[in-house]
């Protein structure tokens, strides 16, 4: 297969999730620099940033680590030629993924009922953007992790186990750094 | 098929303890009325989680050596361009130059919510 061959030293399909992980890092990271300089020249922002609920991202922090867990067992039984065992830990990682994405559901309806929406100030502004950015990198997810489950069932792409897993973390370290500052900070 | 693997699997349930009790120490210090203790759980441990991350469940560290120097060089690219802009965006006034519309904002804002400063 072709995403298994390599002319770096690195399977192709690896060598292009580390190329897509790396320009990743500076779209979050100037983003959230962008929202870091913001924060730091607004304190007037805390007040906003107080109303949004610790124990729901600490709680989605939990999840997504919970979820990474499950992507890096998969990997390991992926490894180990255990397709079905890698197929249902994919599966347990989605499911994560939907957990976090229903808590940052009810909490956007919770913000947008009290009257926090996009247009609201500039916190609120960066919050729905950073979340919402980082939300549908969650849904892209869960989608090719689904799909690799499929074919890893069948005991095929193993190697995309690996590859979707580091996506998944990547995702999860995103998250780790948009906990302190979106639901801590104030 | 699997390529052969380049990965000693470490006991991962082992780390990811230590990321939910980092959690925890994160959200403890949250609490906190002292902002240095606030800001060192907040984001001295975000930094530590994000090591373990890497290191344990990416495995950067057995990775081709060229891929976290790639990695490190997208964070230099991020560190820089924050150099670069942050004064001006920070700074709400320079030598001849006023950012009026912020600093209205801080003022009302402060106003507004004077208990947060």
């Amino acid at each position: 297969m072709a995403n298994t061959r390599s002319a770096t030293g690195i399977p192709n399909a690896r060598l292009i999730t580390w190329w897509v992980i790396a320009s990743e890092i500076v779209i979050f990271g100037g983003l959230l620099s962008v929202y870091l300089m913001h924060r730091l020249g607004h304190p007037e922002w805390g007040a906003a940033a107080s109303h949004t609920n610790t124990w729901a991202g600490a709680f989605n922090t939990f999840v997504l680590l919970t979820s990474s867990l499950c992507a890096v067992l998969a990997h390991k039984a992926a490894d180990a030629h255990d397709g079905q065992r890698a197929a249902k830990l994919l599966r347990l990682a989605t499911l994560g993924g939907l957990i976090f994405l229903t808590v940052k559901g009810f909490e956007w309806t919770k913000d947008v009922h009290e009257g926090f929406v996009l247009s609201s100030g500039g916190f609120w502004s960066y919050y729905y953007t950073l979340a919402g950015l980082h939300g549908l990198h969650v849904l892209a997810g869960m989608v090719i992790m689904l799909i690799v489950a499929a074919d890893a069932a069948k005991n095929q792409e193993l190697q995309r186990v690996e590859c979707i897993g580091l996506y998944w973390h990547f995702v999860d370290i995103v998250w780790i750094f948009l906990f302190p500052l979106l639901y801590i900070a104030r | 098929m699997a390529t052969k693997s380049r990965v000693h699997h470490a006991n991962y349930a082992e780390i990811w303890a230590i990321l939910v009790a980092l959690l925890l120490v994160s959200v403890g210090g949250s609490m906190s009325s002292t902002r240095g203790v606030v800001l060192v759980a907040a984001f001295g441990v975000a930094l530590v989680k994000a090591y373990l991350v890497a290191k344990y469940f990416m495995h950067v560290n057995v990775e081709k050596r060229w891929v976290p120097y790639l990695l490190l060089v997208m964070i230099a690219f991020v560190v820089i361009f924050f150099v670069g802009v942050a004064p001006d965006v920070m700074k709400h006034g320079g030598l001849h130059w006023s950012n009026d519309a912020a600093k209205q904002a801080v003022e009302s804002g402060m106003k507004a919510a004077p208990k947060h400063e």
